[in-house]
């Protein structure tokens, strides 16, 4: 992923006579003029997945935040996470209701078998994984990024000995140094300012596993930096004065901030995975502190009595998992400048007819060409879009 | 070359004792070895406290206890191996690893091979789709299999793949809906595959529903249920549509002399159906037998392809081997199915096939295929999981080296004269989108003896992953060094042959650089 951030921006691609179709030729002029983060923000505003990705996460995280309050301030919604009350329903099945009219009820999400509600313990639950996941995001951003840089840029023996270090993170699964570190902040060895390090479990967690995670982006950083340090750009800074930091932070960081960004975005999408893997297995957050992987592993044996308690809770991880994966794929779209925004086959084809109607006498050819394929050929894969295979 | 396989190995062998030393003393700190005793109320609990000390070694500094623990493990090297004991059960270390290596083998290799081959095709069929319903469903498929927590899959598949699903087998019956919903889906999804002009689509939609409906529609109404075996009727259709199929993607049905030998061997492997059902009743079988059995299937393969002669009789010979073995796997499926009434019926099982726990039935016995039975039983759920949440990977992997290679000059060239669609997607595309497989596909597959580990303990299958775990439940020191050396070993060997392959799969890449 050699991603050359300061090519010009109306970059043409291939465009010799014969490849001239008419729907890429009107999206290369569309670019034309524009900076290189103008284009990457209109093409990530127009990645639909990536866009009702940012929109269902936001609103998550709103509801979230808001229903259960943060810190002192307290949130809209009438239980909390550990109150128990009295069950309503029989076993404390969701008292939603379709029936006329259609009403929440007390305990939307339903109860768990000592009335605690479980809305409350989701919203609970999603805010602490979310958190974790920002944390260990921003934690491995830091950490991958100046180990990338460091060793990028000056290469030699200090490029040797972080990329060694980065080897002996990877060489041991994951999970299994996730498992040992949250073992050891969840265990009674260690306290800051007098309590017990468990009652900071969900930050320490997430700085702990972001000091693991950060592995797969220093390696790409590094690539970035070594390709990058060779360009023009770099020796006109270090003539005209400029320090190894100034460089590599003003000069250089920004050319690979597309790298960046597109990984600590997937990487957090594994985060979240990790995390809720973690408290599952019972070495991430633990009671009291609930996490969505921790009420998942609560409630795991009551699945065939009160599956309510199990199915929000996964349904809240899948959704963020899968709205930050999307963000991390329209990201990458995005920022890849061999990416072009090509409209999908139905609108490609649609715009041939429209233009064949109109009477276009190139297109019609190409159309023509595409209908006419003999469908006879056995293996499907040449036909109908193998005019465009050219551009893409 | 081999100046950088020493500097490698030396350089990891380095690393390896860094984080093996590392993990040693944070393990050390982490695992509360007197966590039993804690709630104790015993009167002699000082007594108990120290008899613990003395077991564990504890009064030692960490950082000796770590090089006596290296000292044992370094005996490896020479032949007497010391990875220590774990001290609550008091088992050598050595003689757990050996049962939970076996079992961990057992489960991932076949989830590995079928999500590597059905994640392939399905980023091939995705990216050459490109931007179509297909394509689109298929990288939304993808990225929600990508986002599941296997844990999460893991214990709805114990509910509505074996308890309810045990309980539609007692009493296999479907409306109406369900049916017609499942074949027009599966119609779809073959439209959507097979793409080209819209006849062809609606041709595709309206064969792939029938066939569907009509094979589910069979199996209900006959009760194939009850007795899931193919019999010599079905294994002869198989093995025909094998061999058409098997020609189709690797020679193309043009090659008459091709489609002659898998056909050839299809009717060898219908003849010898019964002669086979005889041998397996008369002689007991074991896994080696079966391996004979696959070889000869090759030779026959590879034999009917020469003796059909022609320019290239290895390519005929590879058809008809690859045909051969797909036979001898229907085969051999139908011969364990045959146990599916006995195995029902037996006590133990209660007519509640599909298990939810463990690598076996405990206390079941029974020839070769009854206990190939049972092991499969056990194996299904834990698969199905395995390959639903790491076929996601191979399919983004596939898509995306795929579409890079659609676009090469040497992919245009091939089309330009004149070469069949098949020929250009198979030999040309496909050989070389599948290169950047290759330094994945050795790392998942040699890193996945380390174990699934949250699948391993959902499933109580006592592979390493379970190890693992149990072991820090136990806070046992022994067994987790064990197993981080051994998944620490692995993924440096799983590196090295990744690079290897590499280099000596594409031309332009250098090792000694």
């Amino acid at each position: 992923m050699s991603t050359t951030h300061d090519t010009p921006p109306a970059s043409p691609f291939g465009s010799g006579p014969d490849d001239a179709d008419a729907p890429t030729a009107i999206e290369s002029k569309e670019d034309a003029g524009l900076s290189q983060g103008a284009i990457v923000r209109r093409k990530f505003f127009r990645h639909t997945g990536a866009m009702v990705s940012m929109i269902v996460l936001g609103l998550v995280a709103l509801l979230a935040f808001t229903a259960q309050g943060v810190g002192p301030i307290p949130g809209w919604w009438i239980h909390n996470h550990v109150s128990s009350g009295p069950v309503v329903n029989p076993g404390g099945a969701p008292t939603w209701t379709l029936a006329n009219p259609f009403s929440l009820g007390e305990h939307p999400f339903g109860q768990d078998d000592i009335g605690r509600d479980n809305f409350a313990r989701v919203m609970k639950g999603t805010q602490i994984s979310l958190m974790v996941m920002v944390i260990i995001g921003a934690t491995a951003l830091v950490i991958g990024t100046t180990i990338g840089a460091l060793a990028g840029y000056y290469r030699g023996w200090l490029d040797g000995l972080l990329m060694r270090i980065t080897d002996g993170f990877i060489i041991v699964p994951t999970i299994v140094v996730g498992a040992i570190l949250g073992k050891l902040i969840g265990g009674p060895s260690f306290s800051f300012f007098g309590l017990p390090l468990s009652s900071y479990l969900a930050p320490m967690l997430g700085l702990v596993l972001g000091g693991i995670l950060w592995t797969g982006l220093a390696r790409l950083v590094r690539g970035e930096f070594m390709a990058l340090r060779e360009r023009e750009f770099v020796d006109s800074a270090r003539v005209s004065g400029a320090g190894d930091f100034r460089i590599m932070f003003t000069h250089i960081l920004p050319n690979s901030v597309g790298v960046i960004i597109v990984n600590t975005t997937l990487l957090m999408s594994q985060a979240i995975v990790l995390e809720t893997a973690l408290s599952f297995l019972g070495f991430g957050i633990r009671p009291p502190q609930i996490s969505l992987g921790q009420l998942i592993n609560e409630y795991q044996s009551a699945f065939s009595t009160r599956p309510w308690l199990f199915w929000w809770a996964g349904l809240f991880i899948i959704i963020i998992a899968l709205c930050v994966n999307f963000i991390g794929d329209g990201l990458r779209d995005a920022f890849d400048p061999r990416m072009k925004a090509i409209p999908s086959q139905r609108k490609m084809d649609r715009a041939d007819r429209r233009r064949a109607a109109a009477g276009g006498t190139t297109v019609t050819a190409a159309t023509t060409a595409s209908a006419a394929e003999p469908p006879d050929g056995g293996s499907a894969p040449s036909d109908g879009d193998d005019t465009r295979k050219g551009e893409l | 070359m081999i100046r950088f396989i020493l500097r490698r190995t030396l350089s990891t062998a380095v690393v390896l004792l860094v984080v093996t030393l590392v993990l040693f003393l944070l393990l050390d700190t982490a695992l509360d070895y007197y966590a039993d005793l804690r709630q104790s109320t015993a009167p002699n609990i000082g007594a108990l406290y120290e008899a613990r000390a003395r077991l564990l070694d504890l009064d030692t500094p960490a950082i000796i206890r770590y090089f006596q623990w290296l000292t044992g493990a370094a005996g490896c090297l020479v032949g007497s191996c010391d990875l220590g004991t774990a001290w609550v059960s008091g088992q050598p270390v050595t003689d757990q690893l050996q049962g939970a290596v076996v079992n961990t083998v057992k489960l991932v290799t076949g989830a590995t091979l079928v999500s590597i081959l059905v994640g392939v095709f399905l980023g091939m069929i995705s990216a050459l789709r490109q931007y179509t319903g297909f394509d689109y469903f298929i990288t939304f498929v993808s990225f929600l299999l990508y986002s599941l927590p296997v844990f999460w899959v893991a214990v709805l598949l114990k509910q509505y793949g074996a308890i309810e699903f045990n309980n539609f087998l007692s009493d296999p019956v479907v409306g109406w809906v369900p049916i017609i919903v499942v074949s027009v889906a599966a119609g779809l999804i073959w439209m959507g595959a097979l793409g080209g002009t819209g006849r062809r689509r609606l041709l595709a939609f309206g064969g792939a529903t029938l066939v569907t409906f009509g094979t589910i529609y069979y199996v209900l109404a006959s009760g194939w249920l009850y007795d899931p075996t193919f019999g010599i009727v079905g294994i002869g259709v198989f093995s025909l549509a094998t061999a058409v199929a098997v020609t189709f993607l690797s020679t193309g049905l043009s090659n008459r002399r091709a489609l002659w030998t898998a056909l050839t061997v299809a009717v060898i492997g219908i003849g010898l159906y019964m002669p086979l059902q005889n041998l397996f009743w008369y002689v007991e079988m074991n896994w080696l037998w079966m391996f004979l059995l696959a070889l000869v299937a090759v030779g026959v393969g590879l034999a009917v392809g020469a003796a059909f002669r022609g320019p290239d009789p290895l390519v005929s010979g590879r058809t008809g081997a690859i045909t051969a073995i797909v036979i001898g796997v229907l085969i051999f499926i139908d011969r364990v199915f045959q146990e599916w009434g006995r195995y029902g019926d037996h006590p133990a099982i209660n007519q509640r096939p599909i298990a939810t726990i463990g690598a076996s039935t405990p206390n079941l016995t029974g020839d070769f295929w009854f206990v190939n039975l049972d092991s499969f039983t056990h194996l299904l759920l834990p698969s199905i999981a395995l390959v639903l949440i790491s076929i996601a990977s191979y399919t983004r992997y596939t898509r995306g080296s795929m579409l890079e290679v659609m676009n090469q000059d040497y992919i245009r060239t091939a089309k330009a004269k004149g070469l069949p669609g098949r020929t250009v997607v198979m030999r040309h595309a496909l050989r070389n989108a599948l290169l950047p497989l290759a330094s994945i596909i050795p790392v998942d597959i040699i890193t996945m003896i380390g174990g699934a580990v949250i699948t391993e303990t959902i499933f109580g299958w006592s592979g390493m992953g379970k190890l693992f775990i149990d072991s820090m439940n136990r806070n046992e020191l022994d067994p987790i060094m064990a197993y981080i050396v051994i998944t620490g070993l692995l993924a440096v060997v799983a590196n090295l042959v990744a690079d290897f392959l590499y280099a000596v799969l594409d031309p332009r890449i250098r090792v000694d650089a």
